[in-house]
């Protein structure tokens, strides 16, 4: 069960690793808030899926305390970058370039 | 056996949460406009948050669940208010 949940874990990361690396090679603005989000959605899915099923093993009953993190995440991630891309537009709308 | 997969597995997910991390810092350092600073400093806490959740299941106490939590809740309220400062040049009206 361990080793589940570590493979769980390890994929969580390489998709926030994924995430990051595409923040730095992404050209535009734009382009950047993409990549970001597949780390903050399904990267945290998954490493809060391989926390539970650990837990729950260690603990021989079921820890869902984890999906509090999951559900403040999908509510605040789009909520975030919703605003972030607003201000961006009005940056450059404001002083083009620079 | 097994437990030293999981553990080797565990180490290899915060090495990629670390790297992931260098990722986000270096686009927090180079720029090159604020909105991507603080792109980058909203990536920078989500993989900050995860690093915690998985410290917490490497040691097997929960105590890093609410550490992470509360990373996740000050992270969310930090980004909003920097893309308020952003859009209007003060945060509170």
């Amino acid at each position: 069960m361990s080793t589940a949940a570590a493979v769980l874990v390890v994929a969580g990361a390489l998709l926030a690793c994924a995430g990051s690396l595409g923040l730095v090679r992404m050209r535009t603005f734009y382009e950047r808030v993409h990549p970001p989000t597949m780390g903050t959605t399904l990267g945290t899915g998954l490493i809060l899926i391989g926390s539970m099923l650990y837990f729950s093993a260690l603990d021989s009953r079921p820890v869902l305390h984890e999906i509090l993190i999951g559900v403040f995440m999908t509510l605040s991630t789009p909520v975030t970058y919703m605003l972030l891309v607003r201000a961006a537009l009005h940056r450059e709308r404001k002083d083009p370039g620079g | 056996m097994s437990y030293e997969l999981s553990g080797t597995l565990l180490w290899l997910g915060q090495l990629l949460l670390g790297l992931a991390m260098v990722f986000a810092l270096y686009r927090l350092l180079r720029g090159p406009r604020a909105h991507d600073r603080v792109l980058a400093l909203d990536t920078l806490y989500v993989d900050a948050m995860l690093l915690v959740l998985v410290h917490g299941i490497e040691a097997g106490t929960a105590l890093y669940f609410e550490a992470a939590l509360v990373i996740g809740m000050l992270g969310f309220v930090s980004t909003t208010a920097l893309a308020k400062f952003l859009l209007r040049g003060e945060v509170i009206e």
